[in-house]
């Protein structure tokens, strides 16, 4: 019954002082608004680069050769090879928890059809590439296990080249030369869009990397690697063992670095999210200083309001209000205050985010979570900031207060 | 029968800076159900000290102060709150209505504290009915700037009353009022007595304290003069006599 009055006094106190209660609670309203704006910001980053990353595949476990030493400089991984057919081999064999395992040997070729012509990636995979990546088809098949054992001519094409080559036209069953050597083309891929380094991965001519290694690039080892597990939660042990498994294999000594790099999908995600985080981390934290300045706006009200009041506080003293009724009804309006900033906030921020995302041409998302956190983290404030001037005026004197002028 | 207030060699002293200043030195009285008591005294003589001290919102330094029985000196802090909540009526001398609430709502405000079982259930009724008793049941939802002096001053008995006190206390209760307006309090008081309610009140103006029917006179921190009312004002008589004198001004 205290309560229900203290929040209906708080409420009516607050309309009553319009501006100062809107001034006061700007503080609120503006760190509210803020975190949530910077959080949805950074979480729409994270969630673009997660949904590329997802674009990889299924529980990918990416394997990368070692790299190439030139004159004294050590290159990326990847740019020598050092992943032999073995390599692959063995992995497929021995290692548990595998569901499919495939090469990406990459080229960059001139294709024609007709007088049509492109220059897409030219990717030479195995059978269970399109299963790992999930990438389906439009139209037509993937190539089977046969054509790679035989190196055969057949090729997928990705929806990009497929437009440019073929215009709006099936392309499966056509037949396209690349550098002069015809391959058929038996499945068209469903597009996926770019990916994190923004290229188009639909610009793009799959072929078996038996055929790719023989008739394209003329390499004999694999610059890379695409494994898949069975499930998430093995993506660490298929990592384990695959290391493990490449350095027996390699003859590396213990202590010795690997020549080799593996990689779970999970954590080529947390590396691409990592500088959002961190910056969303910073701008969050600095928009939660202005939160604790608007608590201490709203402490610096409420003792003005105590001082205001205090024949009121000396009357309900005598009519037998108990310390701790006062302290109640002062941290209530307080709380009231605060509250009230943060929903405003949180409607500003809402807002904020929405601008942002339409001038900084990238997607928000105001996550619930980042919503209760700042709504939370506004009402520990008035409760923390309003407890001073609220033990203030519950300790006041009855009787000076009553006399108070 | 049990005293309503019952003071034995009651001492209050107070440390202001390094000296001690002694307020009361030393008062007994005992004070009965149905009484009507005056006390009287110029600034300096202790009177307030014993107001707070009776209305328990101050506890004495020396002495025994019993309220309806009770030990005031021995309670603490919340203790003294709610023996002020269920036992005494308080009534200022500025009224100390809350600004920008109604009248009703402000009757409402002691039962507001209450505690525990003995909350009333119907606290709107209750204020409503507190107020007809003080001749104000049409403007129960005006504000006290849309009310009178004597109005507000009614509108604080109201309040005092809510609770059934022990004890109505006022203090200075026709400090802001006019003389007309005064006589109008001093016949809801003498109402009140009339039905039995205890009543104590501060005054310095020896013609309201003849409406009491008991005179206490303080001075330095004592009771000098302890007495009966003799010469005793009817309020509905020198209403009735100021009427009177007015109709013959406007006569003439």
């Amino acid at each position: 019954m205290i309560i229900l009055a203290a929040f209906k006094i708080a409420f009516t106190g607050l309309r009553r002082n319009l501006l100062r209660s809107l001034l006061t609670m700007l503080g609120i309203i503006f760190g509210v608004a803020a975190v949530i704006a910077v959080v949805s910001l950074g979480n729409g980053a994270k969630a673009q680069v997660e949904k590329q990353i997802s674009t990889l595949g299924q529980n990918v476990v990416m394997v990368m050769s070692g790299a190439a030493s030139r004159g004294g400089f050590r290159m990326a991984f990847g740019t020598s090879g050092t992943l032999t057919l073995g390599d692959f081999d063995s992995i497929r064999k021995e290692v548990e928890g595998v569901a499919g395992v495939s090469p990406e040997v990459r080229s960059f070729a001139q294709v024609a059809v007709g007088n049509q012509n492109a220059n897409p990636q030219i990717m030479g995979v195995g059978s269970d590439y399109a299963d790992i990546r999930t990438w389906r088809f439009a139209s037509g098949d993937n190539f089977t296990e046969a054509d790679v054992r035989n190196a055969n001519k057949v090729a997928l094409i990705g929806k990009t080249t497929a437009t440019q080559l073929f215009g709006g036209e099936d392309p499966v069953g056509q037949v396209l030369r690349i550098k002069n050597a015809p391959f058929r083309i038996v499945g068209l891929l469903s597009p996926k869009g770019v990916n994190m380094m923004g290229s188009d991965q639909d610009d793009v001519v799959l072929v078996p990397y038996t055929s790719a290694m023989k008739r394209l690039t003329g390499d004999t080892t694999f610059r890379s690697l695409l494994v898949q597990a069975v499930e998430p939660t093995l993506l660490t042990s298929v990592q384990a063992q695959i290391t493990e498994l490449l350095r027996q294999r390699h003859r590396i000594q213990p202590g010795r670095d690997d020549d080799f790099l593996v990689r779970t999908q999970q954590e080529i995600s947390e590396f691409a999210t990592e500088t959002s985080r961190v910056l969303t981390l910073l701008l969050g934290g600095v928009a939660g200083v202005s939160l604790v300045v608007g608590g201490i706006g709203i402490m610096n009200i409420m003792l003005v309001s105590v001082t205001e009041r205090t024949r009121e506080i000396g009357l309900r003293l005598a009519v037998g209000a108990r310390g701790r009724d006062i302290l109640l009804q002062f941290l209530i309006e307080a709380l009231t205050l605060s509250v009230v900033g943060g929903l405003l906030g949180i409607g500003l921020g809402w807002w904020a985010s929405d601008w942002l995302s339409g001038m900084m041409q990238s997607p928000t998302l105001i996550a619930a979570n980042s919503v209760a956190l700042a709504f939370g983290s506004a009402a520990m404030i008035g409760i923390v900031f309003g407890f001073f001037p609220a033990m203030k005026a519950s300790q006041l004197d009855p009787i000076e207060a009553l006399r108070y002028e | 029968m049990v005293p309503v207030i019952q003071l034995v060699d009651f001492r209050k002293s107070y440390i202001t800076g390094e000296v001690e200043v002694q307020a009361v030195r030393g008062v007994t009285l005992t004070i009965n159900p149905g009484e009507f008591v005056a006390i009287m005294g110029s600034s300096g003589s202790g009177k307030s000290t014993l107001m707070n001290t009776i209305g328990c919102l101050d506890r004495p330094t020396g002495g025994k102060y019993l309220l309806d029985g009770i030990d005031v000196g021995s309670l603490n802090r919340d203790e003294l709150a709610d023996l002020r909540n269920q036992k005494i009526g308080f009534v200022f001398q500025g009224f100390n209505l809350l600004a920008r609430t109604t009248a009703v709502e402000n009757v409402e405000l002691p039962m507001l504290y209450r505690r525990g079982g003995q909350r009333f259930n119907n606290p709107r009724e209750r204020a409503l009915k507190s107020l007809e008793r003080v001749g104000l049941g049409k403007r129960t939802d005006h504000t006290p700037s849309q009310l009178s002096g004597g109005q507000q001053q009614r509108v604080a008995i109201a309040r005092a009353l809510v609770n059934e006190p022990t004890l109505l206390l006022a203090d200075e209760p026709t400090g802001n009022l006019d003389s007309r307006t005064s006589i109008e309090i001093m016949d809801i008081f003498q109402e009140l007595n009339a039905a039995g309610m205890t009543l104590v009140m501060v005054t310095h103006e020896l013609d309201i304290a003849s409406y009491s029917t008991r005179m206490v006179v303080m001075r330095d921190g004592r009771v000098v003069t302890d007495r009966p009312v003799e010469q005793r004002l009817n309020a509905k008589q020198e209403l009735a006599r100021l009427k009177q004198e007015q109709a013959a001004v406007k006569l003439a």
